[in-house]
Parts: C-alpha cells; structure tokens; sequence
C-alpha cells in the first residue's frame, strides 16, 4: 500500500535502472519455454536428414517404434495435415521457412526433418531417433559460397546517374566485400512446448512475437486462431532468430494433439545450425566515385545473398545505403541466389548490419586512396536531407556522432600510415564505421490497470527477449502514474494479452510508449471518476475535471496537497478491485513517411597486432548513439556493449562453413563456431547523445537493439589494415590472412 | 546415448578387472572409466563412445601431488586439471604445465577434468564427432571425411592417408616437453611408458590412439627432478582470447648456460595427431646462442615434414612463429 512518506522520482525516465525481472532471472524463477512440464508430458526428438538434395526413397521406423518407452515416430505418411501459412500481411502471417514439415519427400537442405520421434523420456527419444532407418537418393548439393544472380537484381533506389558519374570520377574505389553465414547462437536453444486440449493448444515457445506465432501456427495446424494461445514469457534472447516459427514447432503441436499428451521438444545445438535460419551469405560489390577533395559523385551497392531454393530472403544490405551520404548519382541493387541450405532470417539488424560493413569498408578504402582522414571523409558528405526519400530526418546527429566520438577516442593522436603506431611492444591499429538503423512503430495495444492495493498491471502481448521490455514498460507506468518502479506489475509474452509488437527492428520501446502511456492516461482518469462517482465517493460532489491525478494521488486542481488521496484510498472507498484504460500506438508502417526516422552512431576501434604470433586482438571500442532518448541507460548501455561484443565475434570468430561435398553445416557446436567470450571483449566505452526524437513517440525514444553492431566490422577491419597492412574483404579476419601482415614492431 | 551399465570401483584392482573384460581399450571399448566425464560423456551423447559398462575411478587413491625420491613429481591419474594447475610445486617447478592446463577449456571443465583423463582426450575433429560421417578413427575403414573437407583446425604433422585428426590437449603437449612417464596398472601387472611412446600416429589404424590395453589403467604420471636453472613456457595461438583449442602452441623448457642454450625441450600441439616433440629442432638449438638465425633454423626443421590439407596451411608458418616466440620467452630473450 502507498504511504505518504514514499518518494517518488520527478522523472525515472532516461535514469539508470536494474532490471525489474533481474531478481527473477538470477534465482532461476523466470520461466523459460522449455522449463514448463506438465503431467503425461512426452519428449520429441527430430530425425534430420543426413544429405542436402535430393529425396527420401524408404523410412523404416520399425525398430524405433519398438525401443523402450516410444510412444510413435512420426512422419510424411502419418503426421497428419499440415497446410502452409497463408501470404502474410504487414506483421501477421509471417514465417521463413513456409513449407510445413514432411510436407513432401524432397530433401533440399541438409538436417531437414524427415521423421519425429515421441517417447516418454527424453533419453529414449534420442536413442530411437537414431535408430529410424531413412535411405536417399541424393544429388549433389549446391553451397558454393561464390555467389552469381539467378535473375536480374532488382533496383531498390537510384538516383541521377550513377554509372556516368563513377566512370567520370577523379577517384574511385570498386570493391567486393563478403559476409559469411552466421549462425544465431543465443544461449537460449528453441524450443516448444505443446499442449492439446482436445480443442486447441497452448504453445509454450521461444518466441520473439507471439501474435504473429499464433497466427501461423492456427493455419498450417488448421484450427481457428481463438483455439491456440502462444506463451512467451522470457527469452534467453534469439537475436532475430526466434521472430517466426520454425518446423519443430508444428511437429511438437502435431504430435501433441495426436497423442492428445502434452508434448516438449527442444532444439539442438546442432539443428540451430540447419533449421532456425541463419544470417545468410552476402556478397556486395560496392562502386564509389568521387572528386579529389572527397565530394562523393557516384555511389553504387550491388548485393547478393543467398537463400533457399524454395523460400526468398532477401538480406536487404542497401538498407541504409540510399540516405546515408550525400550524393546526386546513386543505385541499389539487390539479388538472391538459391543455394541447398536452410531458409536465412533476419539475424540482428539484417540488412543494415552487413550492409554497412561493406559500405563502410568502401569508405574507409575511399579515404586512404584521397590520403583523407576517414572522419573527415564522412563529414564532409553529411546530407542535409534524406536524399532517397527527399524528406528532411527527423533528428540525425551523425556529425556529432563523430566529433564526440573522435574526441573519446584520440582520434587526433592518430598517425595515418600502414604500422605507424606503437605501444608497449605491439602495433596499434585504429578504424572507424558508422552505423544507422531504421527507427518505427508497430501499431499495438496495451491495458494499464491501477489497483486498490496501490500496485498498477501493465499487460502487452509484446515479448522482452533480454533487452530490458518488462523494465521499460514499468518505467513509463511508474513515471505517468507517479507510483515507485517497484509498484508496477508487468504482464507480457502471452496472446491472451492485448496485441503487442514484435520484438524485432528495435522498435518495441518506441511502439509501447503511446499505447502504455494513453493506456495509463485511461485508467488515471477512471479513477478521477470514482472519486467523485456516489454519495460515499471521496471527492463526492465534484467533478473529475475539478480534479488531478499527480504523483499517485488524487486531489483538487489548485487545492493543497495535504487534502490529495493516494488513488487505492480512492477506489477503496468506491470498494474498486481496480480500474483500467487500455492504449493504443499506430504504426508508421504503409504511411507515407513525412520525415525520415533513422539512429545514427559512430564506432572507433582500437586493435594491437602483435607479427611475431600473429596475434591480433581487439583493445578498445568507442562508441556514440544517436538513438532519440534513452529511457534507461543501464539498458540501454547494455545493447551496446553486447552489440560490441558480437561485433568483434562477427569480424574477427563468427562463420559457418557448410562441407561443399555433403551441404552439412559442418561446424555446427560452439567448439568450431567461435563466439567472442569475455577475455576477447574489449574495453567498451559508451555514448548517448540523448536528442529526443518527438516524431515517434512523446519521450523521443527510439530503439537501440540494433545499431551497436551495425559500424563495428566496418571499423575492426579497418583498424586490421591500419595495423597489418592487410585489408580483409571477406570476414571474418583470420589468422590467415594476417600472416602476411606487415612486421613492422 | 546407448543404455549402459554402471559401476563404482572400490579399488584399482577391481577397475583393471572390470576393464579387461573389454575387448579392446581403444575406440568401440566396452568398457569405459569415467572419471572427470567431460570427454567421455560427451561422445555418448553422440553415439560416438557407445560403451555397454561405465565404471566410476573417482574412489580409487590416485588424486594426489607428491615429491617423489629423486626430486621429480608423481602426479595422481585422478588429479583435477584445476588442482594441478595451482599445485605450488607444479607452478614453481613446472611452469609449462601450469600455464597449459590453464590455457585449456574453461574452468567447470577444468573442475571436472582429471590428469589421468586429459591424457586420453579425444580429437575434436568434426567428422569424428557425427556418426553421420565417415571416419576411420570412429569405424575402421569408412574413410577420412576430413581429408578434402573442414580441416583448418587438423594436423600438419603425423598424419596419414587414413586420418589427419589433431590430439587436442594443451596438457600433454607439457608433459611431452618434460618427458613425463605414464605408469600403468594393467592386468599383467604394473609398467611405466615414457609419453612420447605412450601415444601412437594414426598409421593405417587411427582408431588406435595410443598403447593402452584392455584392463589398463593409468595410475600416475611422473616428472623428472627439474633441470637447474631450467625456465619453462606455454605459448599457445589461437582464434580467441580463451576457451578454444590451440591452432599452434609450443611448450619449451631451457636451460641457458654462458649465453647458449645448453638444453632445450620443445613439444607443439595444434599440429600433431599426437602431442608432437620437436627432436630436429631442439638439435638445432641446443649449444648455440638463442637469436633470428638458429630461431628459424630450429623452426624450419621441426616443420620440415608437414603435410597441409586444403585449409590448414597456414599452421606451417604459424608453427614455426609459435615455436620461435615461445623460445625467446623462456630464454629470457623477450
């Protein structure tokens, strides 16, 4: 119950706050998808197909049906109907990989499901998945990672004329840049959990946007949408990864509903490598032009990125290409090229993400070929508008992103040339990317609910997938009602619950604000009426326009606040359980944009190269974010520094290698796919700029999941030919490549 | 993961027992020790190890440290990695090792892990791994996947037409450098095995990893007395900053008398299907002043036999940096 001595905060907006859901994760009461068990509950364990292409000729499931404990194997012939997912539309329906399982006998990547066994533990699930006899015909599998378009690249923006302007050019730089598949590796493996009740299902999932799981699942399970609820109440993150549902889930919820058991099937590590997508491969050819004092003339972004053969996923790398940089002739390009391997998927900040680090990459070159500092290569070709959409931005501050940045760092101590820079033995490299990330809304809904206990509820079937959502949301109800942080129950991940946005794009935060907030508004003034509503009401006799609501306490407008009612006091006397105001946000997606709502930031690496071991390290990251406001800065803080942290794994670690012979993911365990680990992170310095953005949202802010990691490589590989002499054009940088690094030391 | 029996051993006599009822002590054994788990176990899940007996050693009396008469080490088979790594004498006396043992895994692992164990650590060749593959270390005569395939992390040297998988263990390449000796309690009774005779090349039987016999089991592991004056080092390159297997280590242990290297003892890791001694290089060094000239002369002949596959080429050149950085540093050079 609220007491008078509570104080409350003016604003905890933009302070630095722990996790609201910390206490629960640490003591391990945070229920994760997998930890749900029911009674009767049965263990499914997939049988992968072990070639790429070609078909399924005999499946004998004979002696696993007979193994301890089995209680079926399913597959083509007895799984049952399942339909493919209707076209999506907007943010529902969406799914990558929209074949259903078993759907045919065709093999076209390798680790395809062909068969599912049920059984009573785990264990024995596992030994009769091995024992399911699958013969093939196979052919051999297409996972050349040199990639040439099957079809004429679409255009995705152009301007002037490009390829004038780049054949005139003073100054040119034309290079291809690659990016290798990478693997989303959250600690967290995918998972459902499904329960049929002999009418619909609850799904417990790993999921990243459970409105649109729901979806999906109700049409290729063929069950109308009210049937299937889908629960997702914490996630150990997905990274883009875990937006739509993968195959293993309509196999849980099949076997489910035909045993009519609850039924639980956990992903391995090794399937996170086959069939939950994957960052595809990217190759971009990028053409810049330009006079010698560093105008840009001529900017061309041709990508290509693979994709499945039945499935397109386009990666988008020229996302942030049209607007980034000033410049009258422009073209984007973009084209798939099928491959047997599993459908991509948006792996954090698709797109933009390798995008820029071609970009970027070409940036860098650029200034080295004008003997021009890179920062002030970029400076000087700072637009004044959106030059793709012709609209002004909302609030980029990506020069200020620079300067301060080049401030932190030192920048000005830097000597340009190959190895110029010593210290303590080793030789020190330094580079620079920028980055950018697109900034919207998804239209949503929240319900706040203030209750007689002083506590308030604040639900959204929106999802909090590590970032800080639960905590965000308690923010802004704590900061509208004027109650303590710790007041403020947050219901999420669960289809019951008003529709929330998906937690994908970096825009949760900037969608919920307005919902939450006219949400919390709602229920603020509810309250003002049942202060005045009966004979017995508190205020009786006024009007709730004669009244505020300030700080968790009601009170007359003017009056003096020792005769303000703290509002549980209020609805006890009108003996309210509760009351609540539901809020809604629009979305800016299918408006025609009037301005252009991007983050901007700048990154600078610093790397020590040691020749005599080939020893290469990343040391220091500075990075500035001009991401709008920043509701809380220890969250906020965080995305950056994981964003970093992934970003020396993408440009230094990450890769996945398929065996050109058999299609197979080949390093597919975290043994043989490195992920940066804690000795390899640097030191990470952190800055917000702070600019709200009012065009989204009444707090400014604007999402900041994404763009940490979108100038990172750009800048490692950079900083690596600063130091090595070498310029690495394909990531990651391996030792390989550095061994013929210069020994100047 | 099969099914299987499991039992605790009240004493060494009773695990030989059960061990020799196994046909063989090497890969397909049907009879397993378990002691730390973190290979074995593993391999099970995997189908890889698919033993019908798994006998628990973790009773037996083998976990200790102690002088030995001669001034050297004895070393328990059921001594942690972690124990081991922080065993005053072993940080003073042995450096190398120390520094090995702490470069390798992490340290749950290095928890559970047991020197006895280490010893007999498994390749993380990929193909090794996924009964799905070829290999002829899992099953005699499917083939080698790894030959033509994912090899960037695999042996430059001991290799064969039949397998190239590397011996992954940063401890034994250590032990190898100190001349360490495995004792062994067996069903014919007791023998000791100097390591570098302890493991075997892959030849045409990679299944056969080293000269363990069915009832076999490694009781202790000695060190010789120290050399006087001697200073060791554990150099080890990889990808990462930690937690991830050596594409190149060097375990060296010197001795400088009047600006010479009076002896030296070199053993590399990441590019041998064993832990691999540097014979020709120690020649070259031993006796000559320590700088660029016999650096590289010592590195060129202890790679002088390896063998590339498609991607791991680039360990030649790493190898030998390997080796001529981690003997600078124990000779005080840098």
């Amino acid at each position: 119950m609220a007491s008078i001595e509570e104080v409350v905060p003016a604003s905890i907006i933009g302070t630095s706050l722990a996790r609201v859901d910390g206490p629960l994760k640490v003591s391990g009461g945070a229920m994760y998808s997998s930890d749900h068990n029911f009674p009767g509950m049965l263990y499914a364990v997939p049988v992968c197909s072990t070639i790429a292409k070609g078909t399924i000729t005999s499946l004998d499931s004979s002696a696993a049906e007979a193994m301890p404990g089995v209680q079926a194997v399913y597959h083509r012939k007895n799984i049952g109907q399942l339909f493919r997912a209707a076209p999506p539309v907007g943010f529902s329906g969406l799914i990558d990989e929209r074949r259903p399982p078993f759907e045919d006998d065709v093999i076209r990547y390798y680790g395809q499901y062909v068969a599912v066994v049920v059984a009573q533990t785990f264990e024995q699930a596992m030994a009769a998945s091995a024992a399911v006899k699958v013969s093939y015909a196979g052919e051999k599998p297409d996972v050349s990672t040199t990639l040439s378009s099957d079809e004429k690249p679409k255009v995705d923006t152009t301007r002037g004329d490009a390829d004038g302007a780049f054949a005139s050019a003073a100054v040119k730089v034309d290079e291809t840049y690659v990016t290798p598949v990478e693997t989303h590796n959250p600690i967290e493996l995918h998972a459902s959990v499904a329960v049929w009740d002999g009418k619909g299902f609850t799904l417990y999932e790993t999921s990243q946007a459970v409105g649109n799981h729901r979806e999906v699942m109700a049409q290729m399970l063929g069950v109308p949408l009210e049937n299937v609820r889908v629960i997702s109440r914490f996630l150990g993150s997905g990274f883009g990864g875990k937006l739509w549902p993968w195959p293993h889930c309509l196999l849980a919820a099949a076997a489910s509903r035909n045993l009519n058991r609850p039924v639980k099937l956990v992903v391995s590590r090794k399937m996170m490598f086959q069939n939950v997508g994957h960052r595809p491969l990217t190759q971009q050819r990028i053409r810049l032009g330009a006079t010698a004092d560093g105008m840009l003339t001529s900017l061309q972004h041709d990508s290509l990125n693979h994709t499945s053969i039945l499935d397109d996923y386009g990666e988008g790398c020229g996302e942030a290409t049209g607007y980034l940089y000033s410049t009258a002739n422009l073209r984007v390009t973009s084209g798939l090229v099928r491959r047997n391997v599993g459908n991509p998927t948006a792996m954090r900040g698709p797109g933009a993400v390798p995008g820029l680090y071609a970009l970027e990459s070409a940036m860098d070159e650029l200034a080295i070929k004008l003997k021009m500092d890179p920062v002030e290569l970029r400076l000087k070709n700072e637009p004044k508008l959106d030059e793709s959409l012709g609209i002004p931005f909302s609030s980029r501050h990506l020069k200020e992103c620079l300067t301060v940045g080049a401030e932190k760092f030192g920048w000005s101590q830097r000597k340009a040339g190959v190895g110029a820079m010593q210290r303590d033995g080793l030789t020190l490299g330094w580079g620079v990317g920028v980055c950018s990330w697109i900034a919207a809304r998804i239209g949503c809904e929240a319900t706040v609910e203030l209750k007689a206990d002083g506590t308030a509820r604040v639900a959204c079937g929106t999802q909090d997938i590590g970032t800080g959502t639960y905590t965000i949301l308690a923010q802004i109800v704590a900061e509208k009602a004027g109650i303590p942080i710790e007041k403020v129950e947050v219901v999420l991940g669960d289809t019951k619950l008003p529709a929330g946005p998906i937690s994908g794009g970096s825009w949760v935060t900037s969608s919920v604000i307005p919902a939450v907030a006219d949400a919390t508004q709602k229920a603020m003034q509810t309250v003002l009426m049942a202060a005045v509503q009966g004979k017995d009401a508190r205020f009786a006799g006024k009007k709730p326009e004669d009244l505020v609501f300030s700080g968790g306490r009601v009170q007359v407008k003017g009056g003096s606040a020792e005769t303000s009612v703290a509002y549980a006091e209020v609805l006890r006397a009108a003996n309210l359980g509760g009351v609540s105001g539901t809020g809604k946000s629009e979305g800016t997606f299918g408006v025609p944009p009037k301005v252009s709502q991007h983050s901007f930031g700048a990154q600078f690496v610093e790397v020590t190269w040691q020749p005599a071991t080939a020893r290469l390290r990343v040391n220091r990251v500075v990075t500035v974010i001009d991401a709008g406001r920043v509701l809380n800065t220890r969250a906020g803080r965080n995305q950056i520094e994981g964003a970093v942290m992934m970003g020396v794994g993408m440009a230094m670690l990450e890769h996945t290698t398929y065996d050109q012979r058999n299609g197979a993911p080949i390093n597919s365990n975290l043994a043989d796919y490195v992920v940066a680990t804690h000795a390899d992170t640097p030191q990470i310095d952190v800055t917000f700029l702070d600019y709200p953005d009012l065009s989204l949202n009444e707090y400014g802010a604007r999402g900041i999941g994404e763009i940490g990691l979108a100038g990172i490589a750009a800048a490692i590989t950079g900083a690596v030919y600063h130091a090595t002499g070498v310029r690495v054009r394909e990531l990651p940088v391996r030792i390989e490549d550095l061994l013929g690094g210069t020994a100047r030391a | 993961m099969d099914l299987f029996q499991f039992s605790r051993a009240e004493s060494v006599a009773q695990a030989v027992a059960a061990g020799a009822e196994s046909p063989t002590a090497q890969q397909g054994a049907q009879v397993r020790f378990v002691a730390g788990g973190t290979t074995l176990l593993d391999l099970m899940k995997l189908n890889v190890e698919r033993p019908q007996r798994v006998v628990d050693i973790n009773k037996l009396p083998l976990d200790k440290v102690e002088r030995t008469a001669d001034g050297g080490l004895k070393i328990g088979a059921l001594v942690r990695n972690s124990d081991l790594a922080h065993n005053e004498m072993v940080q003073k006396d042995y450096a190398v090792l120390s520094q090995a043992l702490l470069s390798g895994a992490s340290a749950q692992l290095r928890n559970m892990a047991t020197t006895g164990g280490n010893l007999l650590q498994r390749t993380r060749c990929v193909y090794f791994r996924d009964t799905a593959m070829a290999c002829n270390k899992r099953e005699a005569g499917s083939g080698c996947s790894a030959i033509g395939g994912f090899n960037r992390m695999l042996a430059i040297l001991g290799t064969s037409e039949q397998c190239i998988a590397t011996n992954p263990s940063d401890m034994n390449v250590a032990l190898t450098a100190l001349e360490a000796t495995i004792h062994i309690q067996g069903a014919k009774g007791e023998r000791s095995v100097p390591i570098h005779d302890f493991f075997v090349v892959p030849g045409s039987t990679p299944q056969q990893e080293n000269v363990l016999e069915p009832g076999d089991l490694i009781t202790y592991v000695t060190l010789p007395a120290p050399a006087a004056g001697s200073k060791s080092v554990y150099l080890k390159l990889r990808d990462r900053a930690s937690y991830e297997f050596a594409l190149a280590s060097a375990a060296v242990v010197a001795t400088v008398e009047g600006g010479r290297l009076k002896r030296v003892r070199i053993a590399m890791g990441g590019v041998g299907t064993k832990p691999w001694r540097m014979v020709e290089a120690e020649k070259a060094l031993e006796g000559h002043a320590v700088n660029e000239g016999t650096l590289h002369k010592a590195a060129e002949a202890a790679l002088r036999g390896a063998k590339p596959q498609s991607e791991n080429g680039y360990k030649v050149e790493l190898a030998k940096r390997c080796l001529m950085y981690a003997v600078k540093q124990a000779t005080q050079a840098v």
